[in-house]
């Protein structure tokens, strides 16, 4: 056993912790950056393309495709570096379409799609969860019916970030209504500017927006279809050997915990400072061995797969913990700001900003975006326990 | 980073399971509850025939010379199996107080023994005050003539029933940290044992000394050096008992499983049904983090790092998850779970007693708070 980062990853992660400090936009810490929207979007691609130029954006893919074949480990010390700073360097092209291209794509469309989505070329917005169909995907209602060279494309994706300029859509569509519901579905790629396809801005409750995409006879050439047809939901499932042990999470957390500690040092009630309050003390110093432990059982997710062990359990506790760890984390951020926790940005009373009152609002998602927690737990059981299906 | 075993050290996992799946099931386990002393010399002896009494003593005094991870991994397995007796009091304790400040003549009198399975020994530290650090220890040496007159109360000292030597914190100065180990033999006229009922039926000892007179061959080490012993043997002591609980997590997680999916209700075994599914996989995801939160600060303690927050984090996470762990497995259980006849409860009233071991979760955390700047 061994705890410890080698030397050449510890060095490696000098090295991007200087780089982000060189590169970026000076108030980026400052600021609730969410690269799904427009504004922010555009800084979020401009710091990619620093990336994709040292060869970071794609150091997971293999070198055949311009990656490096980065370890699993150093994926580790990356994302962690970009999480502990606040950089959303988080690329569903990079991490989901490349890697399926890889797998299941043409030789055009690899030729066509990876040194694109390798320079930050392409913004993908993601096509998976429809208004009716969530955590039961495979439900899905989309359909595309074959015409001629192209499919024809009916129905609606939510909860995407199309409406901050996504160029391209990968998405799961019906192809066949009649075959078992997993086994009728295929994997596309549709270009945002094809006639037929409506984007609408869906307020949230924090600061931000996601998108409800309209496909109305939409016409989508067969040559971007990846994979087989009906084999979609298969093709989307792959599993890939990606880094994916949610390390951002803890790496996140240990930058807020860090700014409410000096926050507590500096602030005082009733003539006392924060960071002397009993109470506030150990729900601190509890937090700070939540995130430590959700560390640790990232780093397991992640050594696993770089000792070719699939960590379908681990992945889920990991996932499941971590979102609800920064859900708890903010709020105890917002319970010791105190009445001073509601105010929202702008505002000279705010404190920290008032960073807090939005990521607090947005770890609500956290919980519910990519497999909701009941989900993870419902795999933790089933597949890692091996409790019977409901 | 390498988050597995290496070959010896599955190896030794192994052995234990199977060791301890032979010799130590469950009847013996709730034999011992019931028991006068707690243990049996047979399966005593048979400790030290593999090597375990001595796992982490160096060579050159009868041990095997392994690291303090080797021996957390063997405690993670005993948590598991439940053992009863005084190998962690003996060995953790005792063994490694003399291992860490004896001098050569005090190592080889008693490692070898121990390692051998003749004697038996633990340390008492805790008095009725019940604190932790240095101030708790109130009872006094006094010299006199060669030697040192003890007077004073220990409290909590595990299985001192059936020790044949004490390794004893005192007072000896006025100073912060004047605090001496004494090596005494139970038998000590002026020394007089009385075990206490506890909620783990494990044998905890109130001792009084009163008068008990000492050469000053019994002092342990050094006089008044013997906190930072003391510290140490917390450290291992804590993140030894957080390996203990995270064996005894996994066996109530596993039984757990096992349960769920045969007990029918509602046509169907009550592991299909999701309420009870999110609870086994809350068991896992605490099981889980205690794991690597141990392993994380056993390996520190056995790399000789500085391990004071890993030591803190850990012993405050898995106090508390192996709590909460029981509580899940007794409600996935209902009311069967909680007949004397189930192992559940065997389990729980372990944890509780884990838990308030070497500082519960709210004491750790203030060392914790410490940590990250507060």
């Amino acid at each position: 056993m061994d705890f410890s980062f080698t030397r050449e990853d510890e060095a490696f992660r000098e090295e991007v912790a200087s780089f982000v400090e060189r590169e970026l936009p000076w108030d980026w810490r400052e600021r609730s950056v969410d690269p799904e929207e427009p504004e922010d979007a555009i800084l979020v691609k401009q710091f990619k393309k620093k990336l994709s130029e040292n060869g970071w954006l794609t150091m997971a893919w293999p070198q055949e495709y311009g990656g490096q074949a980065a370890p699993h480990i150093k994926q580790v010390v990356f994302n962690e570096e970009m999480a502990y700073r606040g950089v959303p360097a988080g690329d569903a092209g990079v991490r989901m379409v490349g890697p399926i291209l890889m797998l299941y794509g043409t030789e055009e469309q690899k030729r066509y799609f990876l040194p694109r989505i390798g320079q930050a070329d392409i913004d993908w917005a993601q096509g998976y969860s429809e208004p009716d169909a969530g955590s039961d995907l495979a439900s899905l209602q989309t359909r595309a019916v074959e015409d001629g060279d192209d499919f024809v494309v009916t129905g609606s994706k939510i909860w995407n970030g199309a409406h901050a300029g996504a160029d391209w859509m990968f998405m799961l569509a019906r192809t066949d209504p009649d075959a078992p519901k997993h086994r009728g579905i295929s994997f596309l790629l549709t270009e945002m500017a094809t006639p037929g396809i409506t984007v609408e801005k869906i307020p949230m409750m924090w600061n931000a927006y996601r998108s409800l995409v309209t496909f109305d006879s939409v016409r989508v050439p067969r040559q971007n279809l990846v994979g087989e047809q009906n084999r979609g939901w298969y093709v989307g499932a792959a599993l890939l050997d990606f880094e994916r042990s949610g390390v951002d999470r803890p790496a996140r957390a240990r930058r807020v915990l860090e700014e409410l500690v000096s926050f507590c040092k500096g602030n005082s009630r009733n003539g006392r400072p924060l960071s002397e309050e009993p109470v506030i003390r150990s729900r601190l110093a509890k937090m700070a061995v939540e995130i430590e432990t959700c560390r640790l059982m990232c780093y397991n997710v992640a050594w696993m797969q770089s000792r070719e062990m699939i960590p379908n359990k681990e992945a889920s506790i990991t996932k499941a913990f971590g979102s609800e760890m920064m859900q708890r984390l903010y709020g105890l951020g917002m319970q010791i700001m105190g009445l001073f926790g509601q105010l929202e940005p702008g505002s000279n009373w705010a404190p920290l900003q008032g960073r807090f009152e939005n990521a607090y609002l947005r770890s609500h998602g956290g919980t519910v975006a990519a497999g909701t927690s009941e989900i993870q737990r419902n795999v933790v059981a089933t597949r890692g326990l091996g409790l019977p299906r409901g | 980073m390498d988050l597995g075993l290496n070959e010896a050290q599955q190896m030794l996992k192994n052995s234990a399971r199977e060791f301890l799946d032979a010799e130590c099931p469950d009847a013996l386990v709730r034999e011992m509850e019931l028991d006068e002393r707690g243990y049996t010399p047979e399966l005593w002896g048979k400790l030290a025939e593999q090597g375990w009494l001595g796992l982490i003593f160096p060579e050159g005094y009868g041990g095997v010379g392994l690291t303090f991870l080797d021996l957390s991994i063997l405690l993670e397995e005993m948590g598991r199996a439940m053992l009863p007796g005084p190998f962690f009091s003996t060995v953790v304790l005792g063994g490694m107080a003399i291992m860490d400040a004896g001098s050569e003549e005090q190592k080889q009198e008693y490692l070898p023994r121990i390692a051998e399975g003749q004697i038996i020994v633990t340390l008492a530290l805790t008095e009725p005050s019940a604190r932790w650090d240095a101030a708790g220890v109130q009872l006094t040496a006094t010299p006199s003539g060669d030697g040192y007159v003890l007077n004073g109360t220990k409290l909590f000292v595990p299985n001192a029933h059936i020790s044949d030597y004490l390794v004893v914190a005192a007072r000896t100065g006025t100073g912060a940290e004047d605090v001496t180990l004494f090596i005494v033999p139970r038998e000590t006229n002026g020394v007089t044992q009385t075990l206490l009922q506890t909620i783990a039926s494990d044998r905890q000892s109130e001792i009084v000394f009163d008068d008990a007179r000492l050469p000053g061959s019994a002092v342990l080490g050094k006089v008044n050096a013997g906190w930072a012993t003391v510290a140490r043997v917390l450290d291992w002591g804590a993140i030894g008992k957080c390996a203990e609980m995270s064996g005894g997590g996994q066996k109530v997680l596993d039984i757990t499983v096992d349960y769920v999916k045969q007990r029918t209700q509602f046509g169907r075994p009550i592991g299909s049904f999701q309420a009870i599914q999110h609870h086994c996989a809350n068991m896992a995801t605490d099981v889980e983090g205690s794991r690597y939160i141990t392993y994380q600060a056993a390996w520190r303690l056995s790399e000789g790092l500085p391990a004071k927050r890993e030591v803190a984090m850990a012993k405050a996470w898995v106090s508390d998850a192996y709590r909460r762990v029981c509580a899940l497995g007794h409600q996935s259980h209902g009311a069967i779970g909680f007949t004397k006849e189930h192992n559940m409860q065997l389990f729980s009233r372990r944890a509780k007693a884990a838990e308030l071991a070497f500082g519960d979760g709210d004491y750790h955390l203030d060392a914790v708070a410490h940590a990250i700047g507060l």
